[in-house]
Formats: C-alpha cells, structure tokens, sequence
C-alpha cells in the first residue's frame, strides 16, 4: 500500500520535472525550427556554387557525415564575390546610413509622444496607447501605398501646400531618400513608442521634482533625471526600429524608386531576377552577422556594467 | 511659577512680540478643482525654529509643504519667506530644500552625486564640492558607502542619503515630508535626536510634516495641529498636550477622558460642571467658558488616581465605578473604569515601585479620582 503510494509520488515528481522542462522546451524548439533550422540551411546554400538546376544551386553536404568529410569543399566564391563587386558593400553601407537615419527621426518624433503619454492623466492612457497601436490594424501594405498619393508631385501634401501659397512648384519627395525615412519613421513609430513609454511610465516623478528642488531647471532636470533613466526604453525602441529598418524591401522599393540601393532589395533581386540562391544567401548571413555581431557587444557590456554596479 | 509640561525652553521668539516671523503663510487657499485643501490658514514660523505640521492624512499638511518648496502655488493668500513674497519664484530658485518621503534619490547616481547633485546645480567650484561632499558624508556616518548606487543601500542609509542631499547647500529653510515614515520604529527614535542634533548643530530652520504625534512631540519646538486644511492650535508640545484648545486637539493628541456637561456656577475661574447622569465636577481653571454653556472637561489619563476606597481628600473630585478592564504594561498599568452612568474612564498608573499593596482586579469597585486643576475645560 505505501509502497505504491511512494511509487506514484515519485511518478509525480519524474511528471511535475518533464512537464517544467517542456515549458522551457516549446520556446527552444520554437527557435531550433522556425530559427536556427533555416539559418543553417542559408548558411549551407551560401557555400555552395549556382547550377542550372532545380533548386539552382549544386549542394555539398547532403548528410551529417558530410559536414565533416567534405568541408574542403566548401566554396567561399559566394563571399569572396561580394567583396569585389562594389554594388555589394554600398547596399550594406546604405542600408546601414538609411536604417540609421531613419532610427535617429524616430527617436526624435517617438520620445516626446512617449513623454507625453506617460504624463497624460491616467485615466486617458489606455486610448493614447490605443491610438498608437491603431494603424497595425490596417495592411502595411495598403499603409506604404498610400504614402504614394501623399507625396507624389501632384499629391496631397504638394497640394495643400501649393493652396496654402506656400510653394509654387511641387516639391519632388517620391523616389528620393526622404520618401524612405518618412515612410519607414511612419511605419515603425510604434516600435519606438512602446518600449519608451513603458520605461517614462515607470519613472517616478518625485525624482524630476526632487531636481527642481535642488536648483536645476526642468529642462536640465529632463537630460540630467530623464532620459539617463529612460536609456534602456531608447535602446530597445532603436534596436527595434534599426534592425528590421536595415532589411527593408518593401519601403524602398515603393516609395524610394527603382534607383535605391538597398541591401533588401538587392537580396531580393539576386533571389528573383538572377536566381543566384548561393550569392543571395551569402548576402543574408553577412546581414545577419552584421546585425547580430554589434547586439551582442553591446549585451555584453550592459551585462558588464550591471555586473560592476553591483 | 508653575508652566506646562516638564521642560523649559530657552528658545520661544513666539512669546517676544517684537521677533519677526521668518516664514509666514497669509490667509492663504489651496484648491484643486472642487477638492479645498487648505482654507484660508495663516501661520507664522521663526528662525531656527523646529515647527511640525500634524495632521491625519488629507488634512492639507504635505500641500502647505509643497507650497512652501514651490511645487503647488496658493490658489489665495502668499507666502512669506524673510519678508519675501515667494509667489511666482519657481522651486529652482527657492532657498528651500525638501527631504522627500519617498527619498526620491537619483538612482542612476552613486551616494556622492547625490549629495553634490543640488551643489553643481549652484555652480561651486570642484574642489569646494568634494569636500562639502566628505563632510555631509561625515556628518550623516556614510563615509564608506560614498560610491554605492542607492539600491545597494539599506532604508536607513537611504534615509540618511536623502537628509544629506538636502542639507548639503545650507538651505534657509529644510522641509521634511514624513522623513522617518519608512523606518522602523527602532531606528525611527535615534534618527529622531539624530535630527535635532542636525539642526542645533547647522541652525537652520526646520518644518517636518507628520502624522505621527509622538515623532512631533519629540523633536518640534512648536506644532501645529491642522484638520480639514485649517489651523486647530498653534503651540508647544508641552501646551498642546496640557492645554488643548479644543475637543478635536485634545483627542488628537494622546489618550483622554472626555466629560461632557454644563457650567452651572462660576466664581472667578472656578466652576461647577454637571454631567447629564448628575455628577459635578469641580475645575479651578475653567478659563472664559460661558455659566450655562455646554462644555466638555477633558482629563488626560495619567492625572487620575485609581484606588479601592474612596479617597479622603476632600477637595479632590471623586467617583466611584467599577474595574472593567485592566492592561498591565510593565511601566504602567491602564486601567478601564465602568462609571454608574456607563462612561468608560481610562486611567493609567506608573508602576514606580516593584510591588503594590492592595491591588485590583477586574469587576471590582474602584474609586477615581482628580485634582481640580488636572484637566482642561473646552468649549469648542
């Protein structure tokens, strides 16, 4: 009898230890198969050389086994090509400056909506977030193109303005730069928003009073106090709002033009038009690298800093 | 000549007509929206004074606070500080500092840039900064917490961070929001000397807000007892204590019995007071009270004597009840008196000798009794 009842309590025990560890498991697998499973793939791709073929690339590791039997054989080509054809590291510098310009206006325009939210009355911040959440709501596709009508030549924008005598001529937005860091400032504002909200809400506002108290001026209070407590909020809100912006296709290609050299764009002519699957892929690991290398440096030292804090 | 309380002040410019009030607060008015949080209060405080504002929660004390660091302006009336007008004067520019009750330290900051915060703020030179900065440290026993951040500290060290971050640029004027709120009851009575050590020490003026009586009574020269933002009494603690001015002060602060009735003779400051069940009291310091008004005679519990026969003198006021309950809490014991009118009677007795003759036990008939002038009789 208690024989049993020990058996069944350790059966529990064996239970409540593999269904803990299944929780941690569905996020790890989550990544092992919908992440780290293409990116291998990618990565296998990128060293391999372009066949005419179906799929268009000769494979070199078919089996596990191969990995280790054929790595003579792997081809660089693809990422020694990129190295010498300028057309390449342009795009990645564009989008780089691009991504980082457009990060920077976004910072600029999301911190005082931020600011403002997280001082509003209580009461009407849930519609503020409500409204900042809104245009998720609509396709961002529908979103881009109806950037088009507003800053095309004879668009709404150019006009207002002309009615209001403000300009004589239309000014030319559409397929310039500008046309790209207002379509992807519109498009990831909320991206922004969010995490700096969250950490100005969090703020206690007795510290900003306990500033004025001590002789400081409220807007030397907001760069003293302020934002070196909302630091994390930029962080996050640009990281959030960079990343994806580097990678950008469908921005540039609408509101920027066929001219824009973007290194989404260049992806994805290498893919489409060219079906050069090894070069392209190759193309997508040096982003990633290039992405995931500066994100964890920069882990490491917020890590660093804590550590030394304590 | 007798005076109230056990102490003697040597500092009371209160009691000089000719002294100057160094803060003064003029009929002012607070309001926010339908809310009136303070109504039309004045009040005059000196220099080098140690004035409590004492008050429940609501009653309008942290607003006077606040108006007096310039966080919230009067909705009426102005505020003097040295025969300034302080209205307009953003808190930037007020030579008060506040200690918050939250401590409000920067806590991206270690220790020591809290406390040099407010003095780069005054533009000091480097040099004369470091070494205010080593003195407050000193002063408050920091010295080798100077680098930690304020997380890394206990809520006393906090609290001693906070107190030096707000005295570090001599303000004329220290306001204290609860500042011994978050402690423990322990460290709360040291910090309580600790305090009016500082202030003899650096002579500045103090104004503490707190709704802890005891906290008011230890450390502030006079308080100021407010109720629905106005002004109930204005005085020493000894005063408030021993002569309130009302029925609210005088159950506000401490324990007391409250005999309620009517003046029936006066002669001079003697008078009669009948209670509704029949029984009189005599009091020879009934002040200006009306004969045939309704009055209350207020007795605090430590001035009635308790025993189990009546007492011979005769000049004493005398009743005779029943011992209802008893708490025996090693230097005194309260006792609960059941009167033959129902009125429960606390009375409390020091236990000034190990052992007690004839003691008391519950459901036995006791007398109390007081002397004539051991209470106070209210009118309001």
């Amino acid at each position: 009898m208690s024989d049993t009842s020990t058996q069944s309590a350790v059966n529990k025990g064996i239970l409540a230890a593999i269904s803990s560890r299944l929780v941690i498991l569905v996020p790890y697998a989550w990544l092992l198969f919908f992440f780290l499973v293409p990116f291998l793939i990618v990565l296998k791709i990128s060293l391999s050389t372009t066949a005419i073929s179906m799929p268009p690339y000769t494979p070199v590791i078919n089996s596990f086994s191969d990995l280790f039997a054929k790595w003579r054989e792997f081809s660089f080509d693809n990422y020694i090509w990129l190295t010498e054809d300028p057309l390449y590291y342009r795009a990645y510098i564009r989008s780089l400056v691009i991504a980082g310009i457009s990060t920077f206006f976004t910072l600029l325009i999301g911190y005082p909506i931020a600011y403002g939210m997280a001082r509003a009355p209580s009461t009407i911040r849930p519609t503020l977030l409500m409204l900042v959440i809104l245009p998720f709501w609509t396709s961002f596709l529908i979103r881009v193109y109806a950037w088009i009508g507003i800053l095309k030549p004879e668009g709404l924008l150019n006009q207002f303005l002309m009615s209001l005598h403000i300009i004589d001529s239309p000014l030319i937005i559409l397929n310039t730069d500008w046309a790209i860091y207002i379509g992807i400032v519109y498009s990831y504002l909320p991206f922004m928003v969010l995490p700096l909200y969250s950490s100005l809400e969090k703020m206690d506002y007795t510290l900003i009073e306990a500033a004025n108290d001590l002789g400081c001026p409220p807007l030397s209070a907001f760069w003293k106090i302020t934002f070196p407590l909302s630091l994390p909020g930029v962080v996050a809100g640009c990281l959030l709002v960079f990343i994806p912006a580097v990678g950008e296709f469908v921005i540039p290609d609408l509101l920027g033009g066929s001219e824009t050299l973007m290194i989404g764009k260049t992806l994805w002519n290498e893919f489409n038009s060219n079906r050069d699957w090894p070069v392209s892929s190759a193309v997508a690991v040096i982003l990633l690298l290039l992405l995931v290398v500066p994100i964890m440096l920069f882990q490491r030292a917020q890590a660093k800093a804590q550590e030394q804090g304590r | 000549m007798k005076s109230l309380g056990s102490i003697r002040r040597s500092f009371a410019p209160w009691t000089d007509p000719s002294a100057k009030p160094y803060i003064v607060f003029e009929n002012v008015t607070k309001r926010f929206g339908d809310f009136t949080a303070v109504n039309n209060l004045s009040l005059s405080i000196f220099e080098r004074e140690f004035f409590a504002l004492l008050g429940a929660s609501g009653c309008g004390k942290s607003t006077l606070l606040r108006m007096l660091a310039g966080f919230e302006e009067p909705t009426s009336g102005r505020i003097l500080l040295d025969g300034q007008d302080l209205r307009g004067i953003p808190p930037y520019r007020r030579p008060v500092n506040m200690m918050f009750q939250s401590y409000a330290l920067f806590p991206h900051m270690t220790v020591e840039q809290n406390i040099a915060f407010g003095l780069k703020q005054d533009g000091m030179p480097k040099t004369e900064i470091e070494t205010r900065v080593a003195d407050m440290l000193k002063l408050v026993k920091l010295t080798q917490f100077a680098k930690r951040k304020p997380h890394q500290l206990s809520g006393g060290q906090r609290q001693r961070v906070a107190l030096a971050r707000s005295v570090a640029k001599r303000p004329k004027v220290l306001l204290l929001d609860e500042p011994l709120g978050a402690l423990d009851k322990k460290l709360r009575e040291e910090t309580q000397f600790e305090l009016m050590d500082l202030q003899q020490s650096l002579g500045l003026t103090f104004v503490i807000v707190t709704h802890d009586q005891e906290e008011a009574m230890t450390m502030a020269d006079r308080i100021a007892i407010l109720d629905k933002g106005e002004v109930m009494q204005v005085a020493t603690p000894a005063e408030i204590y021993e002569a309130p001015n009302s029925r609210f002060v005088a159950n506000f602060v401490g324990n007391v019995n409250m005999f309620e009735g009517k003046l029936t003779a006066r002669e001079g400051e003697r008078v009669t007071i009948a209670g509704s069940s029949g029984a009189e009291i005599k009091v020879v310091n009934a002040g200006d009270a009306a004969q045939g008004g309704d009055v209350a005679f207020a007795i605090r519990p430590e001035k009635i004597k308790v025993s189990s026969k009546r007492p011979g003198n005769s000049a004493a006021n005398a009743m005779q009840g029943e011992v209802y309950d008893i708490a025996y809490l090693g230097d005194m014991t309260i006792f609960h008196i059941k009167l033959d009118d129902g009125q429960i009677i606390k009375a409390s007795t020091m236990n000034s000798s190990r052992t007690v003759e004839d003691p008391l036990s519950w459901s036995d008939q006791a007398w109390i009794s007081f002397e004539p002038d051991a209470g106070v009789v209210l009118t309001r």
